[in-house]
């Protein structure tokens, strides 16, 4: 297929790849752009472990051709932390046990932050909802869970205390 | 007791920071310079010759290396048990999806069209798919008779029991079905040689030595040619037991002929169709039993289906053998099983591995003993649970303080089992959502068998960089259990230094020893414990040197060990398994001590069923559980609560849908895995009676949350429904047929909907 160029805003910093329209987005974050955090678990949309934000929404990256993402601004999990400083979900999920083989955690992770961007005091049945395109075979949920119901209660405090995230 | 600092307490998992950040590297994460990549060319077909293999046209094949049985420089079969399972068909085909020949190229584009282009003419043979047909012996296609092992396991005198005449005799059968382990991280290895430098293999792998043995036959190399890597691995469950073997064979002869790395990553669908699951079972329970309850006499078959080649069946079936009789005292009990071969892939560990299948069909069998005399099966557990100084079905004393009647009434308690298992009575038939409570009580062996133990022989050391770093040496690996923290844990308490001050050593097998497997819930239990001698030999190295006093911090203690490695060279403290005394395994008649410690739990389960719908879902779990001391408690509420709903999939969701052999539902769209909408609040209890072999008191925890929700759960939809399934997984569909014709819908109830 022929290449074509394409404009990402990944992570704060502008880049350019050279790749055909159809690539799909998680090839080109990792094999491209050398971000491997987003894995590759099922290739068709159900597992979630390939999970980024584009444009705030989140995606399953697998499915989405570079062509749809062209212009558009992505967080993957490289992109959450400020140098050593962990984000709240991060931490959340170390302090809790959410993550234990760690391969659907950038996915589990993100899907957080977005929950709890657009929803910052989920009930835990919004929760169990809010994380249904993230499956774990490790934890059973309940860590994670306990995690994403953490991450609420200290994103909120730390708000209140004026401390940006 | 002394008081411990680090272990019993919840601190962080060592990579866990990796982990989070998306920072940890697994293998399709790594890269090697001039790397190409591989893919595997599989049978179609579940039995036949191989007639011809040909090449077909639009690919350009001279920029791929191709590798056939031809170029196997060693010995064509991946070293497990028995040796007979190849590395690439040689002639003939056994299973669908059988690996024929492998390809590699740098385009990882180019690479499934070349798989597809080529064409494979065979001369099928009969095929076997059951274990139905395997023990007719119509059609053999393994061995003499199709059995790859049997077990006679027998205690007291059982046919004189059966012909007592106070005694009811109560049948059933039970079946359970495969299982994908369903790790989200598919299978995936890489491989470099040289003539200099010899094999480098890297993967996502359990059991790097299992590896490193399969390596040397394959290849022929000298051992020291050979290295293998573990790197961060993505869920394995047992399924990354034996196949990364095979995978890991493949990626060397791809390399070994290439002379550049190759690796090998596994799709989905790829990983699903061609790597093992667990054996589906078949078991015939019959017993003896005084109408009052008291169990005479247990005569139970237990057979497994194994795929096509032996692996590891045998061993599946010991363990399986082994728990079949439950945690009841037995005066009289025979188990007769085999594992037969069927031209499937074939089937290999996961998670509990044999005792899921047995004890599901036993604890089944308990509630309809129960039902069958007209007593609660809470009543018929009391009456034969063991207790403290009574045998197990082996004849093994138990010498452990047990209380399994009271952590039933624990467990029955904290469920609120008696006044729901009333009230569900009461409501249910009115209701069009029948509810029910059910439980198990069941027990899981930590670690291999007595004998086996002792074979693994394991060895594990802790060491010091010259920079006073301490770390430990294993070849036990981590793949989201937990290992490298509660390793840790243990040598930073037993080194008396912080938690921080302690790190894994790679886990690379030139430069770590064999501590045996990462399988049987024997990490914590055994190698923890050798790492406890292990740390506190090195520590008495550093005490008698004069480098440390007798009172440390743990830099000081890092300055005494790179002082010692200045003046010494090296500072190591290897320690080397010893059998618990008055352990002794007969493998011959299966008496004895089979497993050096037991985790005992009882799981209880509260389900809807909706007959509308005519689906199962498990509204409460309660999983308590004696595992000897807990050394981590987030980690190990992870393990039940992950193992709990691996098990709620096995019960209720996850079906593998056969036709000749081959998964054709290989797929996460149509194989259901529970998501985080389809459990119920998983409620976890521990009991904690220290084991005085195991590291710091600890027994085994990983297998055990496994055995006990599928019969937890099939028993309470029998209380919801009075109807008995014997058989998982159950899906609405089967719910549906059965209750379509037997649960009348009240009329009330009718008009509601």
């Amino acid at each position: 297929m022929t290449e074509r160029t394409f404009q990402l805003h990944v992570n704060g910093k502008d880049r350019t790849v050279n790749v055909p329209p159809m690539a799909r987005l998680l090839d080109v974050l990792r094999h491209e752009l050398e971000l491997t955090g987003a894995k590759e678990g099922c290739g068709e949309g159900e597992c979630g472990s390939c999970s980024v934000l584009m444009n705030g929404e989140l995606v399953n990256s697998c499915l989405v051709p570079i062509a749809q993402a062209d212009g558009s601004t992505i967080v993957t999990i490289e992109g959450l932390a400020h140098n050593e400083q962990l984000h709240t979900v991060q931490r959340a999920f170390l302090q809790c046990g959410g993550a234990q083989c760690g391969i659907c955690t950038p996915g589990m992770i993100l899907a957080t932050v977005h929950l709890l961007k657009k929803n910052p005091h989920p009930t835990h049945n919004e929760v169990r909802e809010g994380l249904n395109g993230n499956l774990c075979r490790c934890t059973g949920y309940m860590r994670i869970f306990e995690a994403v119901e953490r991450a609420a209660i200290e994103s909120t405090t730390r708000t209140e205390a004026g401390v940006a995230e | 007791m002394q008081k411990e600092r680090i272990v019993g307490t919840p601190v962080f998992r060592k990579e866990g920071v990796a982990k989070v950040r998306g920072a940890a590297r697994y293998i399709d994460d790594l890269s090697l310079p001039g790397m190409i990549l591989g893919a595997t060319v599989r049978s179609a077909v579940p039995r036949g010759h191989i007639r011809q293999i040909e090449f077909g046209p639009g690919v350009p094949w001279d920029e791929f290396t191709i590798v056939t049985a031809k170029d196997i420089p060693g010995k064509n079969y991946i070293a497990l048990i028995q040796n007979d399972w190849p590395c690439l068909a040689d002639g003939c085909v056994n299973h669908p999806q059988e690996a024929i020949l492998l390809l590699a190229h740098p385009d990882r584009h180019l690479l499934p069209r070349a798989v597809a282009a080529v064409r494979i003419e065979y001369q099928p043979l009969p095929s076997v798919h059951s274990i139905e047909e395997s023990e007719t012996a119509e059609t053999i296609i393994w061995g003499e008779d199709n059995v790859f092992k049997s077990f006679l396991m027998e205690k007291g005198d059982v046919d004189a029991a059966f012909a007592r005449e106070d005694v009811v005799i109560i049948e059933g059968e039970y079946a359970t079905g495969a299982q994908e382990q369903l790790y989200i991280e598919n299978n995936g290895m890489m491989a470099a040689y040289s003539e200099s430098d010899g094999l480098t293999v890297w993967g996502s792998l359990q059991c790097p030595f299992y590896v490193h043995k399969s390596l040397l036959g394959v290849t022929g190399l000298a051992e020291e040619k050979v290295r293998v890597i573990q790197v961060e691995t993505g869920g394995a469950f047992g399924g990354k037991e034996d196949y990364p073997s095979m995978i890991g064979a493949h990626a060397a002869l791809l390399a070994m002929k290439s002379r550049r790395p190759v690796k090998i990553i596994y799709d989905r669908m790829e990983d699903m169709a061609a790597t093992t699951k667990r054996h589906p079972s078949r078991s015939r329970h019959r017993t003896a039993v005084t109408r009052d309850g008291k169990l005479v006499a247990a005569d139970i078959e237990f057979c497994l289906d194994g795929g096509a080649y032996s692996t590891l069946s045998s061993t599946v079936l010991s363990r399986g053998t082994i728990h079949a009789g439950g945690p009841y005292s037995w005066p009289n009990i025979r188990v007769r099983s085999k594992a037969f071969a069927t031209n499937t892939p074939p089937h290999g560990a996961f998670r509990g591995f044999g005792a899921p299948q047995s004890l599901f069909a036993t604890e089944r069998h308990m509630d309809r003993i129960a039902k069958a005399l007209g007593i609660a099966p809470e009543d018929l557990r009391r009456r034969n649970l063991l207790r403290t100084g009574e045998t197990t079905s082996t004849g093994q004393v138990i010498h452990q303080q047990i209380d399994l009647e009271g952590w039933m009434e624990r467990a029955l308690e904290q469920a609120g089992y008696y006044e729901k298992r009333a009230r569900f009575d009461r409501e249910n038939p009115t209701s069009l959502r029948k509810k029910g409570i059910g439980f198990a009580t069941f027990l899981h062996g930590a670690g291999f068998t007595g004998s086996g133990e002792r074979y693994l022989n394991s060895l594990v050391g802790v060491d010091a960089t010259p920079e006073g770093r301490i770390r430990v040496l294993v070849s036990s690996t981590e793949f989201g259990q937990g290992t490298n923290t509660i390793l840790c844990q243990v040598a930073a308490e037993s080194l008396g230094i912080d938690y921080t001050g302690v790190e894994m050593a790679p886990c690379d097998t030139s430069l770590v020893p064999n501590s045996g497997p990462t399988v049987a819930s024997r990490t914590t239990m055994v190698v923890g414990k050798l790492v406890h001698s292990a740390a506190l030999g090195l520590k008495q190295t550093l005490l008698a040197s004069g480098a440390l006093s007798e009172s440390y911090t743990t830099e000081e203690f890092q300055q005494a060990a790179a002082a010692y490695i200045s003046k010494h060279g090296k500072l190591r403290s290897m320690s080397r398994y010893e059998a618990p005394p008055n352990i002794y395994w007969d493998d011959q008649k299966y008496r004895g001590e089979a497993y050096a410690a037991y985790a005992w739990a009882v799981y209880v389960a509260e389900v809807t069923v909706d007959c509308v719908t005519y689906s199962a879902t498990v509204d409460d779990f309660v999983a308590f559980q004696e595992v000897g001391r807990v050394l981590n408690p987030t980690l190990a509420i992870g393990q039940i609560e992950g193992g709990v709903a691996q098990a709620i999939g096995y019960a209720l969701y996850e079906k593998v849908v056969w036709e000749r052999g081959l998964m054709t539902n290989n797929q996460m769209t149509n194989y259901i895995m529970p998501t985080s909408q389809d459990l119920p609040p998983i409620r976890v209890f521990f009991e904690e009676v220290p084991f005085e072999h195991g590291a710091y008191g600890a027994k085994g925890i990983g297998e055990l949350p496994m055995d006990g929700p599928a019969p937890a759960i099939l028993n309470a939809i029998a209380h919801a429904t009075g109807e008995d399934f014997n058989f998982i997984p159950l899906l609405p569909e089967d719910i549906a047929v059965r209750l379509a014709r037997t649960v009348l819908i009240p009329a009330e109830a009718a008009v509601a909907v």
